[in-house]
């Protein structure tokens, strides 16, 4: 049982009993979805569909129907990949780092944060995947044994590294959230009336008994899970970045990036994860498990990052110009003030100088003012990408390359389609899924003499 | 003897009866079909069951589905008796000659069984010296065109020869018999048979004559000399015996009379043996090739031209202390004063040459060649070129009689006069009124289009000709594959044996010019006894040069037709007394107007007889690196204060604006021109050819716009520019597709490069050293290594390109494209960046900032980089780098794929397998040097790329079958020819010998005019990059970006430009803006 000082404000309000928590958890899965629900449902599905339309296209046709060229050989596609990817931290970041030191919040958030990770990742698949010139011989990429000869990986590419990395993290990703829907898996199936309903439910809860034998299995998986997954967290953007740190491109070619892209990724994906907190938590009347209290806890997670990813936009700056080397300092003056100038100032505004806002108490306690923080982080985080890949391509070593990109119709599709992926995905997971893990929650009520403890408050 | 018996089996042992009767009969008889059929049981155990029933039926589905699949059609048909000549695999060459009425050179085809494939210089003849350009480089597919008539027509409806012949045969009797007038007009004929051909028409039909007329005419010269020398000629210019040369208006170096690059180049090389060079003045509108070559070059405006060349003279004529002409005052005049004094020190070693088709000028020009001793030394009148004859007031005289209804026939052959006459002559309509117009056109062009009857020639690689460019050097071309478009009856035909047969012979032209030959051309040379010796060793040289030349200069005489073609004699008429101070007045009076219009020729397209050739339309232009247009360039000051579209920072987007000269209008795109003279524009000839093919077709537009109809009459030449010009903005826009669209270095060392005199103090000036600072204080960057070195087995492969050499001409890109079958991409595709050139020449302007200029006026380094951005718009200079994969020892390409697609060989190449390619692009991404190049589409199959070679049934037989054809999703780039040097190893593997320097040389190289590009073995130390590179070790050899470690195969020499301090200038213009906005 969680002993809690008094003065300390509770995690869950309400004074709900574990028969509420049972209730408003299973309520969604349970009751009938609200029209909103479906509202964006249809929006997300058609963006999704569009997404679908547009790879079908590019697949069909090449991707010379995006707007990447010679000169800019990556452009949206790896934006979008390493925004997806990096988004997806937070939810391993809340459960297995957060679970390791004893944060007890994030009970309230984790199970969404993860979801949230595992269809990030999906979408960040997809571009990793399909921005291949011939994406079905991707499996080449893989250390397969071959009837190719003796044709193999090559290990010194970060590409191999990443595709190591990316799919440990996502298999990890997954078996640790699934784990942890297993218990309420089973809530949900003892409560189910329906013969279909339990019959699905069963199956989804593997089993579960609920015993002792159970539980201290399943805690030992999640410890083990979490101790896996930590490392993660810092691996799989620190490998990402490498794709970009290991080149010889003027802008890319900086040791800063492992480090960097973790506070980005953490950056990104808190905010994220505040975005849909916010409207779930609305939607599905869940004000009470997540609270003033986490939005303020997160909302201190991303200034500090917000912090990290400033004071590394102005090291580089800084190493750039004291690096002495001509290209160095070009691109990185470049970013600032060449062509697409503009980018840098939205990621520059959107990541450094408005997250400093949450400094102030009355802003970061602040539903409306966060909710739009949110959003105004991932779009700067967007930009963040976008400044790292276009603009240091546009104009590398030789001016006569030098050029300029313009996304296509298909770009714009596809990234807008994942969108509507991850939507899509998230509204089917608070649908049929327990998005709070009320098993872990439950530890965590102050139930012992509470009400005792009030009634001699009054 | 025992008798021991052996037994097979206890059963022989035993030899039973029942064993007996078996053993002789050894075929058992079997059930008998009745009994097995009438055993009932026997049926109903042998029912299909059910599971036997869905193997049946999975079988016959798997079968079926099999069968069904479609069975690839494979065309190919193995030779059933091989020609001797045709191993597959092996090529074979052919020695020809290239001639359109523009270019000339004398070549070698390549063709692998039995079709041509790619054209390179023959260096045998003594006229090209195995140079040639783009044009040349890229007929090769003009050959392959399937715009191409495939037989005669009448009235634009296919028929047969037989009525054609007979038609014509008839209306031309008839015409001859009433007295009318035939007239044959045709570009320049060089051909000794082809004249003779005409002579023998002109006997059938007396009433024939024949008119020389050329899109680009040298008539200016060919009268000016007439005047002078009592000769209608034009000489030969010897740019190599030129120690100081200046070009007013001429692009000599592509575009002007003859291809003068490799001369040229020839003087520009310096090196520890060779410490002079040439120095090129240039004075000019348009920035032109020469002009972007030239050490000095002055931008002057076209109306201005001739007051230089006045103003020139005088200078000269001071120095020389003969009278002067009357003159008036030019901004430049105290560059001409040093030009004159430059020229005048250099007397006997110094060439002034015009570019201005203008009687008058040329005098001036002869005269100030004759001042300066060029007679004989640089300019060779010995020697005349043939190469233009255009006769512009004969032309002018017969439009107009054409227009008055005096001719009853015309026969235009390798001529488009409805497209490249002048827009006041009114050419169409005049030519609608002749009753009979033939045409031999390949295709149904502009001109071809109005004609009654199309008898198309062939192709030149299918023709058999002769040639003679020069006095005394003479050339052939032969068939290097049977017509492609031969039918019984039908068919292409060679124009010559057209007219034959019209003049009531049937002989073959074939044997006709070996007639020719054994009457005219053998007797001039001395070395071979028996003609037929003789012939077939001229056939296999492709060019000979014969003795003094006894054989006919072409005169622009009336009645020329009339005389025998070979043996007339040098009609010499006496000198005209030449009145300088009439003339110096003439040319003074001409009033420059607020806009002058220059027309120029592209060296990809030329007069636009190439117009459907894919490769040459999507060849960058030199200069503006344009490609698929045309377009008005215009001095970005001019276009800020008009309030036109500037086009920076790699913005596409361009002003369109509406030209008027004559009452004539076009719209084109608007596009900055640094170093274009302030109040003139220029506009490129050759494009807006609505009937020149499928290409326009295909690509959805006609390619540009045609400016022919700006040119105008002056003195009866024509006047290729223009102005009274009218320009208004339509307040359109389009996008340009150019290939560079940042044009200046940003004060990188990427080019390096020094001038001759600071050259001769230190031959290391301009090509600084890279050094790293390491702990042991600054240490080369080419001794730093993360790396092991490669171990040094065998061959390495490498490439010298001098800087000094190269003057930006294409001409290997359109090499490089042919050998490799490169795509082409369209230009939607190169507005993206997504041209697939494996070679690029990478051309910069110079910027009136640079790092100490910002220092010193105290520019932070924002602004720098910004001011840096522009180029100088009054008068920058320019570079040309070729710019191809660099093969490095350490590629950071190789490094970063993850399938190991790009690898490195033993021979220092840097490979790239296609096969194996999943197309991450990150090798593309990680290239310094950004020459990778990614198939976006399925260039072959994509029917959007429906222009593309590899598309057209025919126009596939263009590709090289030693290089694969990438598909989709693929990264390639320059393989340095790996093909080529597979094939040299394998040719001295099996001659058992070892492979020597030479044997192996890539397309670009082979095809640079200006021998700019060096290959070879960089192991081999007695091989010639090795000893080039040695001997430049320490003096301008460098690495493009060694710093960065990768250890590039290629290298280049620094540039020397034979001038004054350029830093000194920039500063100067710096200061000099300043000022003026203060």
């Amino acid at each position: 049982m969680q002993h809690e000082s008094e003065i300390r404000t509770p995690l869950i309000l309400g004074n709900k009993s574990y028969h509420q928590i049972s209730e408003d958890i299973a309520r969604p899965i349970e009751g009938k979805s609200t029209k909103l629900w479906y509202i964006l449902l249809t929006i997300s599905a058609i963006l999704f569909l569009w997404g679908i339309a547009c790879l079908s296209y590019t697949i069909g046709v090449g991707i010379g129907v995006w707007g990447s060229n010679n000169g800019v050989a990556w452009a949206w596609d790896i934006t979008n990949f390493v925004w997806w990817i990096g988004i997806g931290h937070a939810g391993t970041l809340i459960s297995a780092v957060l679970l390791l030191f004893r944060q007890k919040w994030r009970m309230g958030i984790n199970r969404s944060a993860e979801a949230m990770t595992i269809f990030a990742v999906m979408c960040a698949a997809i571009f990793v995947t399909l921005h291949t010139g011939r994406p079905w011989l991707d499996y080449w990429l893989f250390p397969l044994p071959n009837q190719f000869g003796s044709l193999w990986i090559n290990f010194n590419s970060p590409l191999v590294w990443d595709v190591f990395a990316v799919s440990t993290y996502f298999s990890v990703s997954l078996v640790f959230w699934y784990t942890g829907l297993i218990p309420d898996f089973a809530m949900i199936r003892d409560r189910a009336v329906k013969p279909t309903f339990k019959k699905i439910y069963s199956i989804l809860s593997f089993g579960w008994g609920g015993g002792a034998r159970h539980w201290s299995r399943f805690e030992e998986v999640s410890l083990v899970l979490a101790g896996l997954s930590t490392p993660l967290v810092f691996s799989v953007h620190s490998i990402v970045s490498m794709d970009f740190a290991t080149s010889v491109v003027p802008g890319w070619h900086t040791t800063i990036f492992p480090p960097y892209f973790v506070a980005g990724a953490i950056f990104s994906g808190f905010a994220m994860v505040l975005t849909l907190l916010l409207i779930m938590r609305k939607v599905y009347r869940l004000e009470n498990y997540i609270t003033i209290k986490h939005v303020e806890y997160m909302n201190i997670v991303i200034i500090v990052t917000g912090s990290i990813v400033g004071v590394a936009y102005l090291t580089e700056l800084f190493i750039s110009w004291y690096s002495g080397v001509e290209y160095e300092q070009y691109a990185f003056l470049n970013r600032a003030t060449g062509p697409y100038w503009w980018a840098y100032a939205a990621m520059m505004t959107c990541n450094v100088i408005s997250p400093q806002l949450f400094w102030f108490k009355k802003l970061r306690t602040s539903l409306t003012f966060t909710f739009i923080m949110s959003i105004i982080v991932n779009i700067g985080m967007w930009f963040e990408r976008f400044v790292i890949i276009v603009p240091t391509l546009c104009r590398t070593y030789l001016p006569s390359s030098w050029n300029m990109y313009h996304p296509t119709f298909v770009d714009i599709g596809i990234f807008s389609g994942t969108i509507g992926m991850f939507f899509t995905f998230f509204l089917l997971f608070t649908r049929y899924f327990p998005v709070i893990a009320q098993a872990e929650l439950k530890s965590i009520m102050k139930s012992s003499g509470q009400e005792h403890k009030d009634k001699r408050a009054h | 003897m025992a008798t021991k018996k052996y037994w097979k089996g206890l059963e022989e042992l035993k030899n039973s009866p029942e064993f007996v009767k078996n053993a002789n009969n050894e075929f058992a008889e079997q059930v008998s079909v009745e009994a097995f059929l009438g055993d009932n049981n026997l049926a109903v155990n042998t029912g299909t069951d059910r599971r036997d029933f869905l193997k049946f039926l999975g079988f016959s589905l798997v079968a079926a589905s099999l069968a069904a699949c479609e069975t690839p059609v494979n065309t190919a048909i193995p030779y059933v008796v091989k020609p001797e000549e045709i191993t597959p695999g092996v090529a074979n060459w052919y020695a020809s000659t290239y001639f359109d009425g523009r270019d000339y050179a004398s070549i070698l085809v390549k063709t692998r069984e039995g079709r041509p494939i790619k054209i390179s210089g023959n260096p045998i003849s003594k006229v090209t010296n195995g140079a040639t350009n783009a044009r040349i480089q890229a007929s090769v597919l003009s050959l392959y065109d399937s715009s191409r008539l495939q037989g005669p027509t009448i009235n634009g409806k296919a028929d047969t020869w037989s009525n054609v012949d007979k038609e014509i045969a008839q209306k031309l009797a008839a015409i001859t018999n009433k007295a009318g007038s035939i007239r044959i007009l045709s570009s320049t004929v060089i051909s000794p048979s082809t004249k003779s051909v005409i002579a023998d028409f002109t006997a059938k039909y007396p009433s024939t004559k024949h008119i020389t007329y050329d899109a680009i005419s040298y008539a200016g010269i060919t009268n000016a000399n007439a005047k002078v020398f009592g000769q209608a000629i034009i000489p030969s210019y010897k740019f190599e015996n030129a120690q100081v040369i200046v070009s007013i208006g001429a692009d000599f170096l592509v575009n002007w009379i003859e291809n003068f690059s490799m001369p040229y180049a020839k003087n520009r090389k310096v090196s520890k043996d060779k410490k002079e060079m040439s120095k090129h003045y240039q004075f000019e509108s348009n920035l032109s090739l020469s002009g972007a070559n030239a050490d000095e070059r002055i931008p002057v405006k076209v109306s201005e031209h001739g007051k230089v060349a006045v103003n020139l003279y005088n200078e000269i004529a001071r120095l020389a202390g003969i009278q002067s002409i009357p003159s008036t005052k030019l901004p430049c005049d105290a560059i001409i004063k040093k030009v004159a004094s430059d020229l005048y020190n250099n007397k006997g070693k110094s060439l002034v040459v015009c570019g201005s088709n203008d009687t008058n000028l040329q005098l001036i020009i002869i005269e100030i060649n004759t001042l300066l001793g060029s007679y004989g030394k640089t300019i060779d009148m010995e020697t005349p070129n043939y190469l233009n004859q255009s006769n512009d007031k004969e032309f002018a005289d017969l439009t107009s009689e054409m227009e008055a209804g005096k001719i009853d026939a015309i026969i235009t052959y390798n001529t488009n006069p409805v497209y490249t006459a002048p827009g006041s002559l009114k050419f169409a309509e005049a030519y609608n009124k002749v009753p009979l117009r033939i045409s031999f056109a390949d295709r149904a062009d502009e001109t071809a289009a109005l004609a009654n009857y199309i008898c198309p020639d062939h192709h030149y690689l299918e023709s058999w000709n002769d040639f003679n460019p020069k006095k005394a050097h003479y050339s052939l071309s032969q068939p290097t594959i049977r017509p492609l478009f031969s039918a019984v009856d039908s068919g292409t035909r060679q124009a010559q044996e057209t007219l034959l047969k019209w003049s009531g012979s049937s002989v073959a032209y074939y044997a006709y010019i070996q007639k020719i030959w054994a009457d005219k051309v053998y007797p001039m040379q001395g070395k071979y006894m028996v003609f037929s010796e003789f012939w077939n060793n001229s056939l296999h040289d492709g060019a000979i040069e014969v003795g003094n030349g006894l054989e006919a200069l072409p005169s622009n005489t009336k009645d020329k037709s009339q005389q025998p073609i070979v043996e007339i004699k040098e009609e010499k008429k006496l000198p005209e007394q030449i009145n300088l101070k009439e003339i110096a007045n003439k040319i003074n009076s001409l009033n420059s107007s607020e806009i002058e219009l220059a027309l120029y020729e592209k060296v990809g397209m030329g007069n636009g007889i190439q117009a459907n050739n894919p490769w040459l339309q999507e060849l960058p232009d030199p200069i503006s690196k344009i490609t698929w247009d045309n377009y008005v360039t215009m001095s970005p000051v001019e276009m800020k204060q008009r309030g036109y579209k500037l086009m920076e920072r790699q913005d596409r987007e361009a002003s369109v604006v509406s030209i008027t000269v004559n009452g004539t209008s076009i719209e084109l795109p608007v596009i900055p021109q640094p170093g274009q003279a302030l109040g003139t524009i220029g506009i490129a000839v050759g494009y807006g050819r609505e009937k020149a093919g499928k290409l326009s077709l295909q690509t959805g537009t006609i390619i540009g716009k045609n400016a022919f109809p700006f040119i105008s009459m002056l003195d009866g030449t024509f006047n290729y520019s223009a102005f009274d010009v009218k320009i208004e903005n339509t307040n359109k826009t389009t996008e340009i597709a150019g290939t560079q669209v940042h044009h200046t270095l940003m004060a990188r060392e990427i080019v390096k490069e020094t001038t001759l005199e600071k050259y001769l103090k230190d031959p290391k000036s301009g090509n600084k050293d890279e050094m790293l600072i390491t702990h042991a204080g600054p240490k080369k960057a080419a001794t730093i290594d993360l790396w092991d070195e490669h171990e040094k087995l065998g061959h390495k492969w490498g490439m010298t390109i001098d800087l000094n050499s190269c003057i930006g001409c294409g001409s290997c890109v359109i090499a490089c494209g042919a050998e490799n079958n490169v795509a082409v991409v369209g230009k939607d595709q190169v507005m993206k960046t997504r041209e697939m050139q494996w070679i690029r020449i990478d051309r910069y302007y110079s910027s009136d900032m640079n790092k100490d200029i910002a220092s010193e006026v105290g520019e932070g380094a924002i602004d720098m980089y910004l001011d840096m951005e522009n180029p100088s718009t009054a008068n920058p200079k320019v570079v040309f780098q070729p710019m191809m994969c660099q093969h490095c020892s350490h590629a950071p390409c190789e490094t970063v794929c993850p399938v190991l697609a790009t690898n490195h060989s033993s021979d220092g190449l840097n490979h790239m397998t296609y096969n194996r390619c999943v197309g991450t692009r990150y090798c593309a991404n990680n290239c310094p040097y950004k020459v990778r190049r990614f198939n976006w589409f399925n260039y072959n199959e994509n029917k959007d790329f429906t222009f593309n070679p590899s598309q057209d049934d025919l126009g596939r037989m263009v590709l090289n079958p030693d290089v694969v054809v990438r598909s989709r999703g693929v990264m390639e780039k320059c393989s340095m020819c790996v093909q080529r040097i597979q094939k040299g190893k394998l040719d001295a593997k099996t001659a058992e010998r070892k492979l020597v320097d030479g044997d192996i040389n890539t397309a670009c190289a082979e095809a640079c005019p200006a021998n700019a590009i060096l290959f070879g073995d960089v192991n081999d130390p007695s091989s010639e990059i090795s000893l080039l590179r040695k001997r430049e070790e320490n003096e301008r050899n460098y690495f493009i970006l060694e710093e960065l470690g990768v250890k590039p195969s290629v290298s280049y020499l620094t540039k020397v430009r034979n001038c004054d301090e350029t830093i000194e200038e920039g500063k100067s213009n710096k200061k000099n803006s300043e000022t003026i906005e203060a």
